[in-house]
């Protein structure tokens, strides 16, 4: 009985949620991928993630709340209804393709490889010789994919742990995203880009819920139109002084 | 050449395995062979040479020499009372981040991750045996180390002929207890890059997102947990041959 009513209220409180949606777009990002996405001190989501957000809301004249949810359950959150689209930076792949739709790409990602200052190493040298990436990231799948799963590539937790081993010298390169490579290039003393953009074909999106096509297509348009209006390429100078689309 | 060897082993072990295992097993198999491979070189190397650091340690603490006894004291009380994962990355990313200036010729270790990790299991399990092993010397009964004297034995020579052997086999239990702790601690190394059996896991679980990858590494665990507590019984049975 006391299932039934769950169900039923769960039901309806479904059927309000879609009701709302037309009022409210629920949004989450992830808050921790700056300058993508990030929190200030006093709680305020701010980013590139956010600003694209928020112009697309303006596009679509929709009123939006962002909110801001940990990687690990942001998938199954957008599953379970507590928000309607993903804007976290978050690549197109074929496994997640299998829980949520994307939107199509709002920028592109590219690899790149950091090296010691002046270091000759090229990209095919790298088989033999120490590589760094952070696990479970894009970087670590194309250096294990590209120079074996028995090759030295060497797993962190975080990309600051792969850079400091690269400043002492254990390791000579470490593979990750260009944008945070870039940052880390240009505050860190001694490295040097050993290859500056390895195009994978990652391609960022935003998340939305399986079979919620109207929302999906609403997006892709407001995308098309601030790629149209230079809105979108304000956002990008703002943060990156280049066109990252 | 050595690491080709390691890795012929585990390639064996796949394509005996391989029929017999899941889809997922077979597929990363080589990984998780190689992984527990890594992991059973360490703590074969780490507790045997925590085991005589051991030795050392608790001579120098019983020895009433105040020079001795208050290093050893330190060394076990900073080791005991600080948690692995913390010792680890204090010596692995702490002194590692000095680099090859900074260290001299001693960067040549500093450098490897598995060295290092060694060094760190190999003094953490030893403040720990050298605890157990003062815990069997306080046991052995006092009229023991007076006779040893009496008949004219110094001090080392009573501990090395009676009073240690005693020890030992009063603290076997829980040495072998400190063995499968060693073994579960093990896997903290895998955050300095080592890719034991748990680092070879966790790397798995980032191409697939499937979690039975865990509960193969709990299979492989669990094996190792019951090679450990063969070898202590059996070592066990040994010691007490005299009570049969």
């Amino acid at each position: 009985m006391k299932k039934a009513l769950m169900g039923v209220s769960l039901t309806a409180m479904m059927l309000a949620g879609a009701a709302n949606a037309e009022d409210v777009l629920r949004i989450a990002s992830e808050g921790a991928y700056p300058p993508f996405n990030n929190v200030t001190a006093d709680g305020e989501l701010v980013g590139f993630d956010i600003d694209i957000a928020k112009a697309l809301c303006e596009e679509m004249k929709r009123e939006c709340e962002i909110v801001a949810q940990d990687w690990d359950g942001i998938i199954p959150g957008l599953v379970n209804n507590k928000y309607d689209a993903i804007v976290a930076s978050m690549s197109i792949t074929e496994e997640r393709l299998e829980a949520i739709d994307f939107t199509d790409p709002y920028y592109s990602n590219y690899l790149s490889i950091l090296g010691a200052e002046g270091s000759e190493l090229t990209m095919d040298d790298l088989g033999d010789v120490a590589v760094g990436a952070q696990r479970s990231t894009v970087g670590s799948q194309w250096a294990e994919d590209k120079y074996g799963s028995r090759a030295d590539v060497r797993l962190y937790d975080t990309n600051p742990a792969a850079v400091s081993d690269l400043e002492a010298g254990r390791i000579q390169a470490v593979v990750m995203d260009f944008l945070p490579a870039a940052e880390f290039q240009s505050t860190a003393t001694g490295l040097g880009f050993l290859e500056t953009k390895i195009d994978i074909n990652d391609k960022i999106g935003i998340g939305t819920r399986k079979g919620d096509e109207d929302l999906t297509a609403a997006l892709n348009a407001a995308l098309a139109a601030i790629r149209e209006n230079g809105t979108y390429e304000a956002i990008s100078n703002e943060y990156f002084g280049i066109d990252i689309y | 050449m050595y690491q080709d060897f390691k890795y012929l082993i585990s390639d064996g072990v796949c394509a005996i395995a391989s029929p017999v295992s899941g889809d997922l097993f077979t597929k990363f198999c080589p990984r998780f062979i190689d992984g527990f491979v890594v992991t059973i070189e360490l703590l074969a190397l780490s507790s045997t040479l925590g085991f005589l650091l051991a030795v050392g340690l608790v001579l120098a603490r019983m020895s009433g020499h105040r020079v001795l006894s208050i290093p050893a004291n330190v060394f076990v009380y900073c080791f005991r009372g600080t948690p692995l994962l913390v010792q680890l990355w204090i010596i692995y990313f702490g002194i590692g981040s000095f680099g090859a200036e900074g260290l001299g010729p001693l960067w040549a270790f500093f450098k490897e991750p598995w060295l290092v990790g060694l060094l760190v299991l190999t003094l953490n399990t030893s403040a720990y045996v050298s605890e157990i092993l003062r815990g069997g010397l306080v046991n052995v009964d006092k009229g023991q180390a007076e006779a040893a004297m009496a008949i004219g034995m110094s001090w080392f020579q009573s501990m090395r002929r009676i009073l240690l052997p005693q020890a030992i086999r009063i603290a076997w239990p829980a040495y072998g207890n400190e063995l499968v702790l060693l073994m579960k601690g093990s896997a903290l190394i895998s955050t300095i890059t080592v890719l034991d059996l748990m680092g070879q896991t966790r790397t798995i679980f980032a191409r697939n997102f499937d979690l039975t990858t865990y509960l193969y590494a709990t299979v492989l665990y669990l094996v190792l947990a019951g090679l450990i507590t063969l070898f202590v019984v059996a070592i066990e049975r040994r010691f007490a041959r005299n009570l049969r």
